[in-house]
């Protein structure tokens, strides 16, 4: 095991964080914050507890599981893809390191990032809402295996992208909508009983049900459920990964 | 002494079905400096990035120092360092950071000294802070190489590295090429230059088509295939050359005042005595003689038309 080239991917990647502080972590919070201050503030004091949670506090699990989600998958897929688009890529090949450690490199890298991401959001959502957490642990164990999952999501994509309009399409078209429709805003139950059946094939939905029950107790499925799914999705993501290397996909000729 | 590198039987078809290296042997001695020669498309990037792992063979077997570049590429990429054509670089690294990197990526331990020893050889100490972005292309060729030599490989491969480089800095960098042989490292470069093939290398292998035409010591190969030019100078100027002269072919200067033979050395006999005798007997005389031997660039050329 090349410990020493995992480390200096990983810290590479890291560097790069803190070049684009702005863009990486202020932004994210500035936009989560809006949130907030729309629908925690604004339309939430119009709308009745869900379960026995007010509006604002509801939405702080499925807020940060949307950012995570998306920084998730935009970071570790830029990581990838811009090495490839400018062609420094011919040193990761040409190097002395396995597959595994160039994916534990990036994929580390983008899930840390957003990991701290995460916090940061919890930490600016507990300015605005009360915010209790009932299971510390299992909300730390769903955010680290949601931003490890997606990280390796987004270097499939950033793997597969040969162009930058690729690299933002599965995020746009297929992340974000997804991610609304998982029930970031209300809760699954509130939906018509056929509305509630399609939803229930969006992965999302399970991921976050399970990071809300740790906060409050209250999900949509069972968190057994929430867990299976996540860590199917993390299966399929690595059997992906692996295909990739195993066949050089769009890396080497 | 065994090969460092021993390529057999080596061929690469890409998926469009362009068969771009057809049955390659070659080995490269240890420590020697190998100049690939070629014309555009020969085959001569391909061939060094399937050594160094960027590109699948589709048939043969390459080993560097005994190991398989497939089955141990551990061992065989850590012995290489590698400076593409291309220039790809991070563009807002500082050189120290981009060149620390690529020594991590090796696997190889923090050595500060040994960094800052590359960047001094190459003249990039006094721009280690500056982000790559704004330095010149010749500093960012620099920059590749100090990230190639970075992680101490005993072969370097340098793929045409000296493409777009001032006559100066070209020069600095045959130095460089030059001191880090005398170290043992064994040097495979490609070029378009001819003399800097004539200037440097040991050793060459003339590849075109996929194929691997030739390979000699550069002194055999310009023996061997090198014809001699003899000019002579007379001692009053003619208007042409006599009949009695035509088999050898002579080339008569503008101004009339000397005659070109072109000779072989590789003949049993060159032709010059019997010249030298003819001339006499014409009445011509001669005042002073010289003779030059043809460059690489012509041996280059007749043996790419000839395959």
């Amino acid at each position: 095991m090349n410990f020493r080239a995992v480390r200096a991917i990983y810290l590479f990647e890291m560097a790069r964080t803190w070049r684009t502080l702005l863009q990486s972590i202020v932004s994210p919070v500035v936009s989560t914050s809006l949130y907030f201050v729309v629908f925690g503030a604004a339309i939430g004091s119009r709308i009745a507890e869900i379960e026995g949670v007010s509006y604002g506090t509801f939405i702080v699990p499925g807020l940060v599981m949307l950012s995570v989600l998306t920084q998730s998958i935009a970071n570790a897929s830029f990581g990838i893809y811009f090495p490839k688009f400018v062609g420094t890529i011919y040193e990761l090949l040409s190097a002395p390191v396995s597959y595994f450690e160039i994916v534990l490199g990036y994929v580390g890298a983008a899930a840390t990032k957003s990991i701290i991401l995460g916090l940061i959001i919890l930490a600016t959502a507990a300015l605005f809402v009360p915010l209790p957490i009932m299971h510390p642990w299992w909300m730390l164990t769903f955010l680290v295996l949601t931003a490890v999952t997606f990280s390796l999501f987004g270097f499939i994509i950033g793997i597969w992208a040969d162009g930058f309009e690729k690299l933002q399409m599965i995020p746009l078209l297929v992340v974000t909508p997804l991610t609304f429709l998982g029930g970031s805003f209300y809760s699954v139950n509130m939906l018509p009983s056929g509305w509630r059946t399609i939803t229930l094939l969006n992965p999302v939905v399970y991921l976050i049900s399970g990071f809300r029950w740790s906060f409050y107790e209250i999900a949509d499925v069972s968190v057994g459920l929430s867990i299976g799914v996540t860590l199917g999705f993390l299966a399929i993501c690595m059997v992906m990964v692996w295909w990739i290397f195993k066949t050089g996909y769009r890396l080497k000729s | 002494m065994t090969p460092i590198i021993s390529v057999a039987n080596l061929s690469k078809t890409y998926g469009s079905g362009f068969k771009a290296l057809n049955g390659i042997n070659l080995e490269i001695r240890r420590g020697e400096i190998f100049a690939l020669l070629g014309p555009n498309g020969a085959g001569k990037t391909t061939l060094i990035s399937i050594i160094c792992g960027i590109a699948n063979p589709s048939e043969g077997r390459v080993t560097v120092d005994g190991h398989d570049i497939n089955k141990d590429y551990r061992a065989a990429r850590s012995m290489i360092g590698l400076v593409p054509q291309e220039l790809h670089t991070d563009a807002f690294e500082s050189v120290w950071a981009t060149v620390s990197f690529s020594r991590g990526l090796f696997g190889k331990r923090k050595n500060p000294a040994h960094i800052e020893k590359v960047l001094k050889d190459l003249s990039l100490w006094d721009k280690k802070d500056a982000k790559i972005v704004t330095l010149s292309g010749g500093m960012k060729r620099r920059v590749m190489i100090a990230k190639a030599l970075s992680h101490e490989p005993q072969i370097l491969f340098l793929d045409e590295p000296t493409a777009g480089v001032d006559v100066e800095l070209r020069k600095g960098m045959w130095e460089v090429v030059r001191t880090l042989q005398a170290s043992g490292v064994t040097i495979i470069l490609t070029t378009h230059y001819i003399e800097e093939a004539e200037e440097m290398a040991d050793r060459i292998g003339v590849i075109n088509k996929g194929e691997i035409i030739l390979v000699e010591d550069k002194a055999g190969l310009m023996q061997k295939l090198g014809k001699k030019h003899l000019t002579l100078h007379l001692q009053s100027r003619i208007d042409a050359i006599p009949d009695s002269l035509a088999a050898y072919r002579l080339e008569l200067s503008d101004d009339g005042r000397s005659v070109t033979y072109d000779y072989d050395t590789r003949g049993e006999r060159t032709g010059i005595t019997s010249l030298l005798g003819d001339l006499r007997a014409a009445g011509i005389r001669i005042s002073d003689l010289d003779t030059s031997q043809s460059s690489l660039e012509d041996i280059f050329v007749s043996l790419v038309r000839a395959s």
